[in-house]
């Protein structure tokens, strides 16, 4: 059977993509969030995934204003880079796994989350500065990759507890696929940022501290926080955090923190990372 | 009943909600086409002909041809559409938030390194320094 056998958080900032693709990430501004991912690549690089169910928004790319998912799973064999206004990023293609994401799919729109089903997108930053961060750059992602596209942009995003849920629901249809593969879910976005209006550039460090306590010990309170708690600590663009909350509602209550770091900052945001894994 | 606003209160702060969203449908509908390279070419030599074919007000027309990146958010644009003309003008996110704040480049940058601005009194409009 298939088993959910860690999950990651991380920020999906376009210019971290940007510092990847231009070969800046030794410049003295870039080192030290960079750091941060040297644990991580070793330790993916050990873990080998077969599949990441990928948690991210997309930022105006895939979908327009004309439709507007709340949950969209990509159901499509391969999914390519998007070219987001300054051409695409020079990543791979992804692979997607149809079979798998179907089953969830079926699953999970049976256990009442309304999933909107893609069968052809292209993917942004928001899925592909992750997978740089903990692959660097290979000539093919070593694994397949399920992008799950949740709305953050267009106001009201999911609740926290709806996310906390949808990942206990995802679990339990991971866990009921037939074929052997280990499955990583990946929540993406954060921590604290804000890239409009005059309130632009905030940071709450204390916020972000406190978000990645809970997230790790205390996830079901964690997940009862309102929306505008997150957009007046955290700021307006701080509620992609909800994200994070459908990879912890796929791992068990109790779980071992592998890798955390936080770093301030990545262009206009605070930079946050954990890697986290069921207790054995 | 109106639609509940809790945010309303957070200063220097627009969320894009559903009323925005209608407001601004045109505007950011206009900011998807860059994403094609020759609907950035088109824009680019001739930009007021190129807005004239959307139905945008004249404000938004106005904000977009003056790079005004607040006066856009304020008439229904969002930041995440807006991106799609300053990655045609060749600049990055932290450029146009700086925009926004009323500061210059260097100094906005020079913020974000010292860590960003705080959020003590940035809660409440009523204690705002910036809103």
């Amino acid at each position: 059977m298939a088993r959910v056998t860690a999950g990651v958080t991380t920020s999906h900032i376009p210019a971290v993509g940007a510092a990847i693709d231009l070969g800046k990430t030794r410049e003295d501004y870039w080192a030290p969030m960079f750091d941060g991912y040297e644990f991580s690549k070793k330790w993916i690089a050990e873990t080998k995934p077969d599949v990441i169910f990928l948690c991210y928004n997309d930022h105006a790319t895939a979908f327009d204003l004309k439709s507007i998912p709340t949950f969209a799973i990509g159901c499509a064999d391969a999914f390519q880079p998007a070219d987001e206004g300054w051409g695409p990023r020079p990543v791979p293609a992804l692979e997607g796994h149809p079979e798998l994401a179907s089953h969830i799919a079926q699953s999970v729109i049976q256990s009442d989350f309304d999933l909107t089903v893609v069968n052809e997108m292209e993917v942004d930053h928001g899925l592909t500065v992750p997978l740089s961060l903990m692959f660097g750059q290979p000539d093919a992602w070593p694994c397949k990759v399920i992008p799950f596209a949740v709305n953050v942009v267009v106001y009201p995003p999911p609740s926290g507890s709806r996310c906390y849920n949808l990942g206990k629901a995802l679990r339990q249809a991971i866990e009921t696929f037939d074929e052997d593969l280990s499955v990583q879910v990946w929540g993406t976005g954060g921590m604290s940022h804000q890239l409009q209006g005059p309130r632009a550039g905030l940071i709450n460090k204390e916020f972000d501290a406190d978000f990645l306590d809970r997230l790790i010990a205390d996830p079901a309170a964690l997940a009862q926080m309102p929306h505008i708690d997150y957009m007046r600590e955290a700021g307006s663009e701080g509620i992609e955090l909800v994200m994070w909350l459908i990879m912890r509602g796929a791992l068990d209550e109790a779980i071992d923190v592998v890798h955390r770091f936080y770093h301030v900052p990545g262009s206009n945001t605070a930079v946050g990372h954990l890697i986290l894994q069921n207790q054995t | 009943m109106a639609l509940e606003k809790p945010y309303s209160d957070v200063p220097g702060t627009t969320i894009f909600d559903a009323d925005m969203l209608r407001k601004g449908y045109h505007l950011n509908q206009f900011c998807m086409s860059l994403m094609k390279a020759e609907n950035r070419d088109r824009f680019a030599a001739g930009e007021r002909a190129y807005l004239d074919e959307w139905k945008m007000t004249e404000e938004q027309k106005d904000a977009v041809l003056a790079r005004d990146y607040n006066r856009m958010i304020w008439s229904g644009g969002n930041v995440y559409f807006l991106s799609k003309i300053f990655s045609s003008d060749g600049f990055s996110f932290q450029y146009a938030a700086g925009s926004m704040t009323g500061m210059t480049q260097e100094e906005y940058a020079e913020m974000m390194i010292n860590g960003g601005r705080s959020i003590e009194g940035n809660r409440y409009k009523d204690e705002a320094d910036n809103g």
